[in-house]
Order: C-alpha cells, then sequence, then structure tokens
C-alpha cells in the first residue's frame, strides 16, 4: 500500500467527494419538473444519489490504498467485505449504462469483438467497458479479484472467466446448486465448505487476515440491512402505495452493492422513516391510485421513466416486484451463530436459482398481499433464467387468480431491442383489459 | 329519433379501413385502402370516401373510433382504442359465439381471447419480426412474381411443402431464392410459406390456448390456402368474415358507439 496514495484516497473521501456532491447538487436544482400523475418525490432520492455518486468517485482513487473486487449481484459479498475489499458491482454499472440509453454502444464494442448478441447486455455493457476503457462513472478501478456466483446465471462464471482471462487476475467462483424441489443438506454443506475454503485465497489476495468477529459484525449488519429492505417493499402494502417500484428499482442499489457496509444500513433507515412517514400520512407516490400491478424481471432501465409516467397517467402503480424482493426473500435464513451454512441457505435459494414452482407461490402469495390487480412481465433474452418459464408462470397465475397479465419482449439494458410501437400497443391493450375487467 | 352514426377508423401498416354503422349496428360503408406512407392523410381520405359511400357527411356521424398502428394521427377522432380490443369486438359483432380471435395483419398476428361480449380477456401477439403476417406474404409474393391471390390457392394439404424458417422474413426470402435457384416447384415453396405462417400462429395459440368459436380477421383470411392449413392444425373450422379487413373498423365502431351511450347517461344521470 503507497502512503501518496493512501493520503490521495483520504482527501479524496473527507474534501473531494463531498465538494463534488456539492457541485452536482447545485447543478441538479434545476431538475424538471415532476409530472401531475405522480405523488411528491421520495426526499431520500437525493442520499441516494450521493451514496452512489461517491462510491463509483472515490473508486477512481482507490488504487494502491484498497483491493478492488468486481462481484455479481448474488454473491455472498459479506466474506470479502471481511477483507475490506472495494467492491464494483458490473450489473450494477452496466444497469448505469443501460439507464443512460448507451448500452447499445458498448454492447456493440463487446459484439465487435466476438461476443455474441445473444449474450445478456449486462455482460456485454461489462465487456464492452473492458475492452475500451468507457464509463458514463468517470473511470473504474481495475479489479484485483473477480467474485462470482451462478446463483443468478450460468452466463457470470464464463462472463468473469473472460475477464480474468483477460486481465490474468483471479477468479473465485461461489457455485450453488440449483433448488430444483428443495434444498438438501448436502448441497448446503457443499456450499458452506466453499465458502471456508475461500478464505486463504482472500488473504492472499488482499494481504489480510480472516477475523472471524469482524466476519459476525459484517454479516449481523447485511441482515439488519436486508431485513429493512424487506420492511420497506412491505410498506408497499399501503394503499396507496408510498413508492412505485420504479423508485425501488433505483432505491435497490445500496442493497445490491453496498450491502455489508454502514453507508447501506443507515440509508435504508433513512429511507423506512420517509417511507413510513408516508404511509401515516396517506401520501402516494401517484396522485391517484386505482390500479395495483405487479412487475415480474429485471427493470428496463433505458426507459424506466417512460413506463412510471405510461402507467401513473393511467392511475396504475406497479406496488410489488419479483425483482426487488430478491434481496430480501433469503436474507432470513443468516444467522450468526451458524455464519456458513446460514450463507448456504441464503445464498443457495435466491430466486433465480429456485425453481418454478416456488416462484409461482412466491408470486401468488405477492398477488395477493399486495392487493394486486394486474401483472406485468419483461421477458428478456439477457436474462434467460429469469424469462424462461414466464409463459407458463403467466398462464397459471391468469387462470387461478383471474389477472390480466402482458409479456414485454425488451432488454434490460440494450436499448436497440426496444421497439416502441409494438410494446405501446401491448400495453395498451393491457390497460383495456384491466379497465374492462 | 333521427339516425346516430358512428365510425371506426383502422389506420393500418398496410391498409387504412373504415367501417360506418347506425346505433342498431347496420353497417353503411367499409372501406378499406392503401395507408402509404401518411397515415393521418389516408385516414381523411379513407373516411371521406367512406362518408360519400354511405352518403353522409362529417357533421352526420356521433362518435368516431381510432384504432391500428396509426391510431394517434386520426385528428378527427373522438377516441382511441387498440386493435386488439376493436377486432375482438367486431368479431364478436360478426359471429356471436366467437371466444377467440386470430387477426393476421399487416406488420403482426395477434391472438385474442373475447368474453360473451366480445370484451378482451387475454391476448398473445408476435415478437419483433414480420414473419407470420400478411407483410410476410407480400415480400414473398414479390420475390415468386405471383399476386397475392395467386398465392392463397388452396392446395393440398397433405401435399409437399417446402420447409421455410418462421423466425425472420428477410432470412425466409433468402430461403425461398435458394430453393427457387435449386428448382423447387414454386407450389412446393408457397405450401411452406403458408406452413410457416401457420407455425407462428401455433406457437401464440399454444401460448393462451383456445376458447369458444374461432374467427381469423386481418388480409391474410383471404388467403384460402393458408386457412385450410390452419383449420387443419387447429382441428375445427374457422369464421370467415366477408371482410376480414374491416373487422378492426368495425369493432372501432361499435366501441365508438358504446362511448357515445355511456357518455349520454353519465351526463343525463
Amino acid at each position: 500500500m503507497s502512503v501518496r496514495a493512501e493520503l490521495k484516497y483520504k482527501i479524496m473521501k473527507d474534501y473531494g467527494a463531498p465538494a463534488i456532491m456539492a457541485l452536482q447538487d447545485i447543478k441538479k436544482r434545476k431538475k424538471r419538473p415532476v409530472p401531475e400523475a405522480f405523488g411528491p418525490p421520495l426526499e431520500s432520492n437525493k442520499r441516494l444519489k450521493e451514496i452512489l455518486s461517491r462510491h463509483y468517485f472515490l473508486s477512481r482513487y482507490v488504487s494502491g490504498v484498497k483491493k478492488v473486487a468486481w462481484v455479481t449481484s448474488g454473491a455472498p459479498v459479506e466474506l470479502l467485505r471481511a477483507f475490506d475489499f472495494y467492491t464494483i458491482y458490473p450489473e450494477n454499472h452496466s444497469a448505469l449504462v443501460g439507464a443512460k440509453k448507451q448500452g447499445g454502444d458498448y454492447c456493440g464494442i463487446a459484439e465487435g469483438s466476438g461476443f455474441s448478441q445473444d449474450i445478456c447486455s449486462y455482460a456485454r455493457i461489462d465487456l464492452g467497458h473492458m475492452l475500451s476503457g468507457k464509463t458514463p462513472a468517470g473511470k473504474l478501478p481495475k479489479p484485483d479479484l473477480l467474485f462470482c456466483s451462478n446463483n443468478i446465471c450460468q452466463t457470470v462464471l464464463y462472463w468473469y472467466k473472460a475477464i480474468a482471462h483477460e486481465l490474468n487476475i483471479p477468479l473465485i467462483h461461489f457455485d450453488a446448486p440449483f433448488v430444483t424441489t428443495e434444498q438438501t443438506e448436502a448441497d448446503v454443506n457443499y456450499m458452506a465448505q466453499q465458502l471456508q475454503d475461500m478464505i486463504p485465497i482472500l488473504e492472499r489476495v488482499s494481504g489480510r487476515v480472516f477475523y472471524l468477529e469482524i466476519f459476525e459484525e459484517i454479516l449481523k449488519r447485511s441482515m439488519e440491512t436486508s431485513k429493512t429492505w424487506g420492511a420497506i417493499l412491505d410498506a408497499m402494502k399501503a394503499q396507496p402505495a408510498p413508492m412505485t417500484i420504479f423508485d425501488a428499482f433505483g432505491h435497490l442499489a445500496p442493497i445490491v452493492s453496498l450491502r455489508g457496509l454502514p453507508v447501506a444500513q443507515d440509508y435504508y433507515h433513512i429511507l423506512m422513516d420517509e417511507v413510513d412517514n408516508r404511509v401515516t400520512q396517506g401520501i402516494g407516490a401517484i396522485s391517484d391510485e386505482k390500479y395495483r400491478l405487479i412487475w415480474d424481471n429485471i427493470a428496463i432501465w433505458y426507459k424506466v421513466r417512460f413506463l412510471a409516467t405510461f402507467f401513473a397517467e393511467r392511475k396504475m402503480n406497479f406496488v410489488t416486484a419479483t425483482y426487488t424482493n430478491a434481496w430480501a426473500e433469503t436474507t432470513g435464513h443468516l444467522n450468526v451463530k451458524d455464519p456458513w451454512k446460514s450463507m448456504a441457505k441464503t445464498y443457495g435459494q435466491i430466486i433465480l436459482n429456485n425453481n418454478l414452482k416456488h416462484r409461482l407461490g412466491l408470486m401468488t402469495k405477492m398477488i395477493k398481499t399486495y392487493a394486486v390487480d394486474g401483472m406485468v412481465m419483461h421477458s428478456t433474452r439477457s436474462c434467460k433464467p429469469y424469462s424462461v418459464g414466464q409463459f407458463d408462470l403467466r398462464k397459471a397465475i391468469t387462470a387461478d387468480l383471474d389477472l390480466p397479465a402482458v409479456i414485454l419482449d425488451a432488454d434490460i439494458a440494450d436499448e436497440r431491442v426496444w421497439s416502441e410501437q409494438q410494446i405501446h400497443t401491448r400495453l395498451e391493450a393491457f390497460c383495456e383489459t384491466l379497465e374492462g375487467s | 329519433m333521427h339516425n346516430l352514426y358512428f365510425a371506426g377508423v383502422d389506420v393500418g401498416s398496410l391498409s387504412t379501413d373504415v367501417c360506418i354503422i347506425d346505433q342498431s349496428g347496420k353497417v353503411f360503408s367499409e372501406m378499406v385502402m392503401p395507408t402509404g406512407v401518411n397515415g393521418s392523410e389516408a385516414a381523411e381520405r379513407a373516411f371521406d370516401a367512406s362518408l360519400k359511400q354511405a352518403d353522409l357527411t362529417r357533421t352526420d356521424i356521433s362518435a368516431i373510433t381510432a384504432t391500428g398502428y396509426g391510431r394517434a394521427s386520426v385528428a378527427f377522432a373522438t377516441g382511441k382504442t387498440t386493435e386488439i380490443s376493436c377486432h375482438g369486438v367486431g368479431a364478436h359483432q360478426l359471429f356471436p359465439k366467437t371466444g377467440t380471435v386470430i387477426d393476421i395483419g399487416g406488420q403482426d398476428s395477434k391472438v385474442i381471447q373475447v368474453d360473451t361480449h366480445g370484451r378482451m380477456l387475454d391476448f398473445a401477439m408476435n415478437d419483433k419480426c414480420a414473419a407470420g403476417t400478411g407483410r410476410f406474404l407480400e415480400v414473398m409474393a414479390n420475390r415468386l412474381e405471383l399476386d397475392l391471390d395467386e398465392l392463397s390457392n388452396p392446395l393440398n394439404i397433405k401435399g409437399e411443402s417446402a420447409p421455410i424458417s418462421s423466425t425472420c422474413t428477410v432470412f425466409a426470402e433468402s430461403e425461398v431464392i435458394s430453393l427457387l435457384a435449386k428448382n423447387t416447384p414454386r407450389e412446393e415453396i408457397v405450401h411452406g410459406l403458408q406452413r410457416s405462417i401457420v407455425n407462428r400462429i401455433w406457437g401464440m395459440v399454444t401460448s393462451i390456448g383456445i376458447q369458444g368459436e374461432v374467427t381469423l380477421t386481418g388480409g391474410v383470411a383471404h388467403n384460402r390456402g393458408l386457412v385450410a392449413l390452419l383449420e387443419a392444425k387447429l382441428g375445427l373450422s374457422l369464421n370467415i368474415p366477408d371482410n376480414p379487413q374491416t373487422v378492426g373498423a368495425l369493432g372501432g365502431a361499435h366501441i365508438a358507439c358504446r362511448a357515445y351511450h355511456s357518455t349520454l347517461e353519465s351526463s343525463t344521470t
């Protein structure tokens, strides 16, 4: 670790980042007015932006100060936190690129190098970034370690292997057996053992020693943070719901990418307080909530505003989503007294690593408890584990619950896939069904 | 009481269709005209022609529903509804026992489930490709130097058919070119094309299911060979309207009529 790098990092952390945030705040004052269909925007948005901007800003100065790990969204990051890795989430970064409607450019770079258009756009954007150095975040630090888990898909393994090969750095893969019926004891033991086997490698890469007490502290924090996130989502059962799922897509970022850190824990207390307050005062995310909807699959990042406005204008609010729920669903298994097995249970049973019957049960429960009137499923070639089975789920749900549903064929971050007129007709027809039912 | 008239204007990708009815549902005009490059002008033109056919003027029409891809460009419409709902209502008007509508339009095809009032319950549409649509047939007719009528000849459904992919119009066209280069008989290619469309429709049918009688709408319903193949695949006979292209416009006119009366009711109560 160089003293100069550390000093620079410290100055940026204490003075640089706050100065940049203040500047951004001045710029943001000229923001566009909120359309009438929406309720007052969440005050917490400002803090959220600060946290995320600061995280990416500081990452530019982290080289030589902390070891950097690139991590997948479903990986057990708590273990890495015990070694003080600075974590970057390529999926989060790709979503950011997608939201800025630049996904197609980055994907094109990866495609030009021979990566197929059928590969997940998060992966193509990340590879495009790696190959070109382009990023809307200024600059991302080069990783010292890659950490992935196939509990979200198999693509991550091959994607991270490509990066490991290109940058010649170590890759740790957490192998989570798919839950075909129920998670077995053998699966849990297998995963728990893998986690413990990672310790010497992580010690070597980070140059730090593993302390169980520190790890337990992180685990406790992570549990508490996920619990708060779950409670925030629960608050959307209120009618009118205090947030839309499109807000939640944004507020999801800390639980995904800063999980286990105090900044995420503190943030969700702020958001929880605000959401609670809105429920007490009857403040809705949209001005007149008449219909309540469920969203399935990852967000369409480059069309969040369009979709939010389209539905709000029709008095329709998304109050729940399988996607946002994924970071609250299984964390109840975490147990400081049994860290390894409890992490295996938590990370091995997340929605994308679980069978369709489980998904059907979960969605049915969500539809009932959130008083949902209709369902929008986003089918995306980028996320095959999420999209495969949607037609069957839709069939079962529309038949059992007599619920109007529509499937949108789009993509999470590659805006070139979006077909405005076709989507518009589908959405309007869906609204006509909902209003006629 | 004098007669009240209602119109549906369906601005599709290939044709703009207008239908004028009175409050009893009697049809006074059905008009099909090419959309061309300007949907808004096409709507004006087709509407004027339709009024002339019905011997009416614009002021005689109490309410107008615009539908189809160009629905937003119909300035004179009093309401907008998707073609999906309109085809459901239109098909139900023509065949009241309709439970399922298969609409094969110019650039998309859809399967719509309707309730006993013709209200849409569920629908499935083709994805981002014109394979399985009227446009697909047009492209292929050009390539085969046949007109659409020749392309619609009923064939022996058990006869030979050339294998043609059903995923992409452009690639399917390349396949047709190479089949022609191999001197494959044109009848086999035509048969293969019809089968390709039927396979696309079949995918949508299986995704939402069939209920009640099935009515086929959209210009492709004129294709007798395709109808025969589709009937064989579904194992039932299809209701074919006399004017399959104007079913959406007819549905639109009925929706305009309903909207007019419900506004009237709510303003008098």
